[in-house]
């Protein structure tokens, strides 16, 4: 970057004609419309105008799922795009696509581009590293669970609304005077399956499946039937039948009862930020996710969900190294700092999230920042670095289903975790088998 | 007494029915086939590996009690959803046949549900009920019935019936007015003349008369109960609460297309292509026995 910016589009201008010939040319396939839609667009277009050598062509191939589906059908087909974006849960399968998928850290030094992983935030990157440490996707949009208050509706129950609300046990408590008050909807809960259970587990540092969470190969089993995650669904089974913890469904159709300002409680990604903002009609806050005291004296780090960006096999010298100046251009701290503050979502790199401190966003804007404290408090240990498992969308089909039995007051929270577990591993054992 | 026309070479009527042979191959027979073929196997979604299980996908499907009570849910499913369908779309019919008046408007109103897509008419559905902000739950809220689709197994498979038999109503009603105005009016009118009242002409000559479109709409009926229903299960229920609306069809392409266990998702096609074959079968042999034509 030697040339003033009004240098390089004067040049780009002149040199148009000429430079559509040399172009390298490659394909990122997204799942994102509506607002993010628009806003990855907008980050490939100022990527494009920065330079001359290579164009991006931005796709958008439906949901998350189709998304992937797209990438794998093209690949069979011998069509596949330069970057795919995939979710969280395809992890495992993207990593044991072995000659389908080029390792980002492999694509940037193949690429002799600059690559220097320590910037990227540990519990950030963590979930998607191989299991020495090297970056195998690159992080795009990740979050985590927090608490989501509506304080106007803790002050009409004659409840503190800055009461603490750090640990599950103040919450029963709460919950208690909120239902005593008459309120409806006390609490609820969005992606119950990634916040009461996964992000329940990595914040106490209890295991969710051995070897790692599956870190340490893909003869993992299950193991989120022990005592601390019984006590929590049995908890929220109590708060269900008494009326305090309303189910909304499997996803986050919670999300719209809190922000017509239903329910005194939510817990939800980070990303929820940008919708209750723009939707609550009353004073909200941001709250760490909650921890049972009588677990943890204070609680590990919560895991990320979201999507990364996979670069595919099977594409030209040239298009690799598009690709990895793309994905630098991507990583820079204005870029990132711009994403965290337009969608919440977490910073990918330390230097985004002090970019983004610097700015005076999180003074603007109270609460933000908890998000990105609640991930980096503590360095990741091997029960908080993230999950890798196979037919992991499948497994959290059948916790959502076994989760249903309890919150229907059908099933204990023992019996639940226990079936949903042994239903669970048969599913990873047909995934190791598929990797043999 | 043979009048068929018969030809006399070979060539001929192989060249004639060629186009016909060579569609269903490419389209049918391959796509079927490779649909065993992979059910051999449990590959890696990627296509870079295959492992050989041989009827290893069927025994892991048929050792699942799941899949198994998911027989049940669609049996329960098809039937509620074809009786449904049927029922409602035939006594629409026995009162558009005795309209005199406005006959073409009543008739062309009733089938526009038809027009509208499963997924559309799932979300139609699924706002009307939706457990907090519906406005037929807000009125069941109103009576003192708290509705909840979200927990309550029966419900959610009330609600998805009724969604995927919608629809379907309005096909079943062009049908079903279609058979009765080709239902002679005198012989109506004898009986009527005899003293038959309006339940014994229906029971003893309507129906009767009728049960070749009766047959043929519930043939078409359960196939469309088997495979069409999916896109209002997946806006509606997405196949819970736990596995109250998880049909056949549904677990396919959740396996297959969401899970990426495509030998799994290839087993459960076959399976499916076996059961409607039986379906079928016994459709013709047994129940087509009591149609008149």
């Amino acid at each position: 970057m030697k040339y003033s910016t009004s240098f390089i589009a004067g040049a780009a201008v002149l040199c148009s004609a000429q430079t559509a010939f040399a172009q390298t040319e490659i394909e990122f396939w997204h799942a994102f419309t509506g607002r993010l839609g628009e806003l990855v667009a907008e980050q490939v277009e100022t990527f494009n105008a920065s330079q001359n050598d290579y164009t991006v062509v931005a796709s958008h191939k439906g949901n998350y799922s189709e998304t992937l589906n797209a990438g794998i059908a093209a690949f069979r087909a011998g069509e596949q795009p330069d970057i795919l974006m995939v979710f969280e849960v395809g992890t495992a399968t993207m990593m044991g696509a072995k000659g389908a998928v080029k390792p980002v850290y492999e694509v940037m030094e193949d690429a002799g581009a600059e690559f220097d992983q320590s910037k990227y935030i540990g519990s950030v990157k963590g979930y998607y590293t191989s299991a020495d440490g090297n970056m195998l996707s690159l992080p795009f949009n990740s979050s985590t669970p927090v608490l989501w208050v509506n304080r106007d509706m803790l002050e009409e129950a004659g409840i503190d609304p800055d009461t603490d609300l750090s640990t599950w046990e103040n919450v029963g408590a709460t919950l208690d005077q909120l239902k005593e008050a008459g309120v409806d909807c006390p609490m609820t809960t969005a992606w119950q399956s990634w916040i009461q259970l996964e992000n329940m587990s990595a914040y106490h540092d209890v295991p969710f499946a051995t070897k790692d969470n599956g870190f340490g190969g893909t003869d993992t089993e299950l193991v989120f039937n022990s005592p601390a995650q019984v006590a929590h669904i049995s908890a929220l089974g109590d708060w269900a039948k008494e009326g305090k913890f309303i189910y909304a469904g499997r996803r986050n159709e919670g999300g719209a009862n809190f922000r017509s300002g239903e329910c005194a409680l939510f817990t939800e990604s980070s990303a929820g930020y940008a919708g209750i903002k723009a939707e609550a009609e009353f004073a909200f806050d941001v709250r760490p996710l909650p921890y049972w005291s009588e677990l943890v004296d204070e609680p590990q780090n919560t895991i990320i969900g979201g999507a990364s960006l996979w670069v595919m096999e099977g594409q030209t010298d040239e298009e690799y190294k598009a690709v990895a100046a793309f994905l630098n251009f991507l990583s820079s701290p204005e870029i990132q700092a711009k994403w965290h503050q337009d969608t919440g979502y977490l910073p990918i790199t330390t230097e985004a999230g002090e970019k983004t401190r610097a700015d005076g966003f999180y003074d603007e804007n109270p609460g933000t920042d908890i998000a990105v404290i609640q991930m980096t408090a503590n360095e990741p240990t091997n029960n908080s670095k993230g999950l890798r498992l196979g037919s992991f969308d499948q497994i959290r089909g059948i916790i959502d289903e076994e989760l249903e039995a309890v919150w229907a007051g059908d099933k204990d929270a023992q019996a639940a975790l226990d079936s949903a577990v042994e239903r669970g591993n048969a599913l990873l054992r047909r995934f190791e088998s598929s990797q043999r | 007494m043979e009048k068929r026309v018969t030809f006399k070479g070979i060539w001929l009527p192989i060249l004639l029915v060629l186009p016909q042979i060579v569609i269903t191959a490419v389209f049918f027979f391959y796509p079927a086939g490779q649909a065993v073929w992979q059910s051999l196997f449990i590959p890696d979604p990627f296509g870079l590996s295959m492992q050989w299980v041989g009827l290893g996908n069927f025994e892991y499907l048929f050792s699942d009690p799941y899949y198994r009570a998911s027989f049940v849910t669609t049996a329960v499913f098809s039937i509620l959803v074809t009786v449904v369908s049927m029922g409602v779309a035939l006594y629409l019919a026995l009162l558009a046949d005795r309209l005199i008046k406005g006959a073409g408007a009543y008739r062309t109103l009733l089938i526009w549900p038809y027009a509208v897509a499963p997924a559309v008419a799932g979300v139609l559905w699924l706002f009307m009920f939706n457990t907090r902000v519906g406005v037929v739950s807000w009125y069941l809220g109103l009576l003192g019935y708290d509705w909840n689709h979200v927990l309550n197994e029966g419900e959610a498979m009330g609600l998805v019936v009724v969604a995927s038999a919608w629809g379907r109503i309005s096909y079943n009603f062009l049908f079903f007015l279609a058979g009765l105005q080709a239902i002679p009016k005198s012989v109506i009118e004898a009986a009527a003349i005899d003293g038959a009242h309006f339940w014994t002409r229906f029971r003893t000559i309507v129906f009767p008369l009728l049960s070749p479109t009766t047959f043929f709409l519930l043939v078409v009926n359960i196939i469309y109960a088997f495979f069409e229903t999916f896109g209002v299960i997946h806006t509606i229920t997405s196949g819970g609460p736990q596995q109250a609306t998880t049909i056949l069809v549904y677990k396919v392409f959740s396996d297959g297309f969401v899970g990426q266990d495509l030998g799994s998702s290839a087993a459960q096609s076959v399976v499916l292509l076996f059961l409607v074959s039986i379906l079928t079968v016994v459709q013709f042999k047994f129940i087509e026995r009591r149609v008149h034509y």
